[in-house]
């Protein structure tokens, strides 16, 4: 009836417990505090149902804060195992446990806190940056994030029900397959990653479709905003890369549940085929990431140094070599298993390439920021963080992209360095900015500044404590996954795990920010323009009105908010123009508006859910569970595509 | 003291040397684009902050062909000669490549949860967690594992190579002082991964001749069902050795994985 799941699956040790308890509690408190405000109702209408681009953008942002708190947690346990596992010392967690600490930490911080936050972002501002009332499919984009937070659900039942993969965050076989891993713990990494997998190809189909099929009239190719570009360009890497995923987990779970043989040792499987798929998806991976983050970027600078971006179609051009060179660099990430020198140098020149477009990004921003006026309010600091890392990170990065060098470096801390510099430094750091920039547009208020910029000097200070005694440790020869290390890099890790403790304090200001700023909303509404923005969705009203603009703009060049700002105050009501938008848009041409929006729809979630009976049942061998949950998932399908009505007209 | 001396900056032997010197050619190239970088960064901030009215202000200048050229070309560059650098350092540095200083010592490796097996066919004897090695006669480890995949790795020597079941990776290396290095596992194998470690002594011949002797001496025999039982997972096995190894041991280890898709095949 339950196929392998017995009681024995929740019951572990105490520091499991811990993490048991903490996961319960939280969703009882959540539930709770649903009752004790009553606001089920509330939740269900404007939000779960909600095929808003905004409101699911939000919801993505939240889900990404929240895994942000667990794959924080997951950290501090490994910075204070390993600053005090030393020698004889086995530290408080056994070598089980801390391996699917790690494996959950990877897991967690790039598919349920970087992605989310990525697709957060480009909910909240690609459909306004392109003068557009929502995506291409906008029931998809809820679908799309309600598979991704089930994703996220299966690896936080994990935490309470079985355990979780102990194998590293790409679980290579032979360790992934039954022979060495026989629990569930690889089961619900596979089912996690593909139903999240599903849910982020999704997205990325829609939003591609979106930037190509939905700008506003006159807004060419040529006249996107970059961050519009990037977002292209990270779309199509998803489009290209998931599937590949999606493919090798698929085989995987073919070895595990129905006994195949492509990656195990006997009969004819070859663990070097998962490690050259999953890295042909796990490369691309890394810039479907930080692109966003170079668009983001390459928005504020502008803004911020109140100056057109310099070299507009340099920075199209590198961002389209990135993309392309991405898919043949996959091979750095394995120089050490034995691939001949002819593949090894290839792979490694072409690794090179990338710092080429990359190279010339940094110099554009600079060159942005030459002969600017620049103001340091906290999305600058982020990019000032970012640029003065991410070069160190970059430099790293060329350094392992040379095999010989690579031999000596790969799989050591220094490797864990240099992907966390890139990862905090680049990505993380990037979003923050964006996150930041874009909070007054999306609620209407802008966020506490000073406590903002305290978050920048914790997260920058913190981030050089624990990861430069990293790169020194690598160089030491400490290799990276050890639940016990060697007592004469004691002190190396006692500095890495302050420095955890004051990123941990950079969180807490974060958090503090959010509230503060919260409680002080009324004193400080944005208005529609609180930095003297360059692009379309600071033409609108802050926040959007659930249409975005009252009509659709018209473009007639690159910064074209800005543009008008400058050219003066000509008729505001005059047709194509920008501003006003939003309600008082239709009383300033002194006529009624009608305009579709797409109705709300519990469906997506509703998909979702049964995913999740489809994944559970599937991890614990409960047959009957997984296939009421697929059968579901094509009725829902089925009874969806026959609904006629699903849009309705707003007059304004 | 707390900061002790680090192994990759400070190798025994010739391979790490010359990665270690590629590594300090690599960061040279590269800082030459990174200084100005770091320092234009620093400079334009503080220069062109919005409270400096005097510096110049040109909110429109968006496009200049010539320093647009120079940022491409400058990394193209970089980029030229790294990517010269690593094609001739790659060929150089090819683990499988023999060094010079003679017909190496062969020492076959195999990756087992959670220990290493060395097997010296010249000498027909083997060890467990532990090494030794001439000085300045190069040694070609060939590399297998009968476990999930692991990587061989000496750091004071050079490079690491991945041991993988059913197939044997070549890696050359030479210690040139006499000494004790330590060596590990590079790659997550499983829960005793962190303990994986073993010994390499690095001896003048003459030691290393008696050394040979004396494991000769001893009592234990590396037989296939020996190899059984010590291939079965264990934890932080102390290193031992044995005075002969059955003859095919090795092959056996290699080629199991393969025996056995065939013989599932012809049923």
């Amino acid at each position: 009836m339950f196929g392998k799941l017995t009681l024995d699956a929740i019951f572990h040790g105490p520091v499991e417990t811990g993490g048991q308890l903490v996961v319960v509690l939280g969703v009882l408190a959540v539930i709770g505090l649903l009752f004790y405000f009553k606001r089920w109702k509330w939740l269900w209408k404007e939000w779960i149902t909600s095929v808003d681009h905004k409101k699911i953008g939000i919801m993505y942002i939240v889900l990404s804060f929240v895994m942000l708190a667990r794959g924080a947690m997951d950290a501090f346990m490994m910075r204070a195992q390993q600053a005090i596992a030393v020698g004889e010392n086995a530290g408080y967690l056994p070598p089980d446990h801390y391996a699917q600490i790690f494996t959950a930490h990877g897991i967690i911080m790039i598919f349920f806190v970087a992605m989310p936050f990525m697709f957060g972002l480009l909910n909240l501002i690609v459909p306004l940056q392109i003068g557009s009332r929502d995506v291409a499919y906008p029931f998809l984009n809820s679908m799309s994030f309600w598979l991704t937070v089930v994703g996220a659900t299966l690896i936080n039942a994990s935490l309470v029900v079985g355990e979780f993969a102990a194998t590293g965050w790409l679980a290579y076989p032979p360790l992934s397959e039954l022979q060495y891993s026989p629990g569930v713990g690889v089961d619900y990494y596979i089912w996690a990653l593909q139903i999240a997998g599903i849910g982020t190809l999704i997205s990325g189909i829609n939003f591609l479709v979106t930037i190509i099929k939905m700008r506003a009239p006159g807004m060419t190719l040529m006249r996107m905003p970059i961050f519009i570009w990037t977002s292209l360009g990270s779309m199509m890497l998803v489009i290209f890369a998931f599937p590949i995923l999606t493919a090798t987990l698929g085989l995987l779970a073919l070895d595990r549940t129905l006994g195949m043989h492509f990656f195990t040792s006997d009969l004819g499987g070859s663990a070097m085929m998962y490690v050259n798929l999953i890295w042909a998806w796990g490369h691309p991976e890394v810039y479907i990431l930080i692109l966003p983050a170079f668009g983001i970027f390459s928005e504020i600078v502008p803004v911020f140094s109140q100056k057109k971006l310099f070299g507009y179609t340099s920075m199209v051009v590198a961002t389209l070599l990135i993309v392309i060179l991405s898919f043949v660099v996959w091979v750095h990430h394995f120089f050490t298993m034995g691939a001949g020198a002819n593949v090894n140098a290839f792979f490694g020149i072409m690794t090179m390439a990338i710092a080429i477009p990359t190279g010339v990004k940094v110099f554009n921003w600079l060159f942005t920021m030459f002969r600017g006026r620049i103001i340091f309010a906290t999305p600058m600091l982020w990019f000032m963080g970012f640029l003065t890392t991410f070069v160190l990170g970059g430099m790293t990065g060329v350094l392992m992209a040379i095999p010989g060098a690579d031999f000596q470096l790969h799989n050591s801390l220094f490797l864990v360095a240099h992907f966390h510099n890139m990862i905090i430094g680049g990505v993380l750091f990037g979003f923050f900015a964006g996150f930041v920039y874009w909070f007054p547009k999306i609620f209407g208020f802008t966020l506490n500044e000073r406590l903002g910029k305290y978050a920048f000097w914790y997260w920058i200070v913190g981030f050089i404590l624990a990861f430069i005694p990293l790169y020194i440790l690598g160089l030491m020869g400490a290799t990276r996954r050890l639940a016990q290390v060697d007592p004469s890099w004691q002190t190396l890790f006692i500095i890495a795990a302050i420095g955890a403790c004051v990123i941990g304090l950079g969180m807490f200001f974060q958090a503090l920010q959010l509230i503060v700023s919260i409680k002080q909303r009324k004193q400080n509404i944005a208005g529609d323009d609180p930095w003297n923005g360059r692009t379309l969705e600071w033409a609108t009203s802050s926040p959007p009105p659930h249409y975005n603009f009252a009509t659709i703009p018209h473009v007639h060049g690159r910064d074209v908010f800005w543009a008008e700002k400058q050219s003066g105050a000509s008729d505001p009501v005059q047709e194509g123009k920008t501003r006003p938008s939003g309600p008082e848009r239709a009383l300033a041409l002194g006529r009624s508006l009608e305009i579709e929006v797409p109705k709300n729809t519990p469906m997506g979630f509703i998909i979702a859910g049964c995913s999740f009976l489809f994944g559970f049942g599937i991890v614990w061998h409960i047959w009957w569970l997984a296939l009421v949950g697929a059968a579901a998932i094509v009725v829902c399908i089925i009874a969806r595509s026959f609904e006629k009505e699903i849009e309705h007209t707003i007059k304004v | 003291m707390w900061l002790p001396d680090i192994a990759l900056l400070n190798p025994k032997g010739a391979v790490g040397l010359s990665e270690l010197g590629l590594m300090i050619h690599a960061v040279e190239f590269m800082l030459i684009v990174a200084l100005p970088v770091y320092f234009l960064v620093f400079f334009f901030a503080w220069r062109y902050r919005a409270g400096n009215t005097k510096a110049a202000y040109s909110p429109n200048w968006e496009h200049a062909k010539v320093d647009e050229l120079i940022w491409w070309a400058i990394p193209f560059e970089i980029v030229l000669i790294l990517g010269a650098l690593t094609w001739s350092s790659t060929h150089e540095l090819d683990p499988r490549a023999p060094l010079e200083g003679g017909a190496p010592l062969v020492v076959e490796v195999v990756a087992l949860d959670w220990k290493w097996l060395f097997i010296y066919p010249e000498q027909n004897i083997a060890t467990v967690n532990y090494i030794a090695v001439p000085v300045d006669r190069p040694v070609r480890f060939d590399v297998t594992a009968d476990a999930p995949m692991n990587s061989f790795w000496i750091p004071r020597l050079g490079g690491q190579i991945y041991a993988m079941t059913g197939m044997v990776n070549s890696l050359n290396l030479v210690a040139n002082e006499p000494g004790t290095y330590e060596g590990v596992s590079a790659n997550y194998s499983g829960i005793g991964f962190a303990k994986m470690k073993f010994v390499v002594k690095a001896l003048p011949q003459e030691e290393f001749d008696s050394w040979v002797i004396s494991v000769k001496a001893s009592s234990k025999i590396l037989t296939h069902e020996e190899y059984a039982l010590l291939a079965l997972p264990s934890i932080a096995n102390e290193p031992a050795h044995y005075a002969e190894v059955e003859q095919n041991l090795y092959n056996m280890i290699v080629a199991q994985f393969t025996e056995r898709a065939l013989h599932s095949a012809h049923e």
